[in-house]
């Protein structure tokens, strides 16, 4: 945990009034009653998906696929719970069917919080690679995403975000840049 | 799937078995195709989900719906098809242990909605021993007409996710799923008392 805090989040500063990125995100989930966090893990997420883990006022566990993720949480608002989903580039690059058919054409306040790979230094071609065909993905489905690269707006644009996702009934995608999270470091 | 000791069932009346086993509003949500036209046949209640694709989705939609409403019984009907192509889905349930969630597979060994192309379930995969093998103890192939309602009421007051698998020959669905998904929506949450009717 220190290891990993110290490796993708620089403005850490544990314990109450935490404000690294990922206890901003926690607070605003917590704020909007989102309760229910399924996701698939990635190493700059880490900290957050502990601290999660650590709050009983969440419900959160891994899936094995990003999709199964969004199932979970159309299901869960139906009936009557918010959720959201964590996720890398990678993952997100297996939603476009899911999105296209499920959240967006019934309408479901899908909140995804994408940790992006591929960009700012990254050392695997792969990922460079899957991380070009997101906006492209999301801007053909007229899907509201932002991308944050500042620890400042992060509270701003993330619950703004929340709200209008779940008043307008339609999903939004919160990608986490590298110059906010620190990203995933080379010697890995 | 030749050597299972289990009767060959019908779809449509296996569905609308379940569907008179119902009496506290319980949530069913319908797999895409022919698994949702015969539970639109079946008869609608406000507490059915229609499935208009996300193939493999219908056992992680009815868990999202049973971790909302742990009070409510919820079941899920699928394929095999559909749940070959998201098993995972069955290790994260088995982790949950939802005991509010019943899973029903409708196996005929074919995609038989794209034509009739044979599944591995038709020949090599057993969904039972998948199950088992996930971690749901509580998975069992349906015998017969009488053993699956049997197996639907021990279900019902279960203290962990079920399983049932049902062979089933390969009638096309009884009917056809009204297609307009936000209505669908809607009446689903209206009939799991989350909405207010306008």
């Amino acid at each position: 945990m220190a290891i990993a805090e110290q490796q993708t989040s620089p403005q850490a500063t544990p314990g109450s009034g935490d404000r690294s990125w990922h206890g901003i995100v926690l607070q605003t989930l917590k704020r909007n009653e989102i309760s229910l966090v399924p996701y698939v893990p990635d190493r700059v997420l880490t900290p957050l998906i502990k601290n999660l883990h650590a709050d009983p006022f969440f419900t959160t566990f891994a899936t094995a696929r990003e999709e199964e993720a969004v199932g979970i949480v159309a299901g869960a608002w139906m009936g009557g719970r918010r959720g959201a989903v964590l996720m890398q580039t990678s993952g997100f690059a297996t939603l476009a069917n899911v999105l296209a058919s499920l959240a967006v054409p019934y309408q479901i306040p899908l909140i995804m919080f994408v940790s992006e790979r591929g960009t700012l230094g990254e050392f695997n071609y792969g990922q460079s690679l899957v991380c070009r065909t997101m906006r492209p993905v999301l801007d053909s489905l007229a899907l509201e995403h932002h991308t944050i690269t500042r620890l400042d707006e992060l509270e701003f644009i993330a619950d703004r975000s929340i709200k209008q996702a779940v008043t307008t009934q339609a999903p939004v995608a919160l990608i986490l840049n590298p110059l906010l999270t620190g990203g995933k470091t080379f010697d890995k | 799937m030749n050597t299972r000791n289990t009767k060959v069932m019908n779809r449509f009346d296996v569905t609308s078995r379940l569907i008179g086993k119902l009496k506290h509003e319980e949530a069913v949500i319908g797999g895409i195709g022919n698994t949702n036209f015969d539970l639109w046949a079946a008869g609608h209640r406000p507490q059915n989900f229609y499935m208009l694709g996300s193939m493999g989705l219908a056992f992680p939609i009815a868990l999202g719906v049973a971790l909302a409403q742990p009070d409510r019984r919820v079941f899920a009907l699928e394929g095999d098809g559909s749940l070959l192509m998201q098993l995972g889905a069955l290790s994260t349930i088995a982790a949950l242990k939802p005991k509010n969630l019943i899973m029903v597979v409708m196996d005929n060994g074919i995609y038989q909605i794209t034509g009739a192309q044979p599944t591995p379930a038709a020949s090599v995969a057993d969904i039972v021993a998948i199950a088992i093998g996930s971690g749901l103890a509580s998975s069992a192939w349906a015998a017969d007409e009488e053993d699956f309602e049997r197996l639907v009421e021990d279900a019902m007051s279960a203290a962990e996710p079920s399983l049932i698998a049902v062979r089933i020959d390969d009638k096309p669905g009884v009917g056809t799923t009204r297609r307009d998904p936000v209505q669908i929506r809607e009446r689903f949450m209206h009939g799991l008392g989350v909405r207010e009717p306008l």
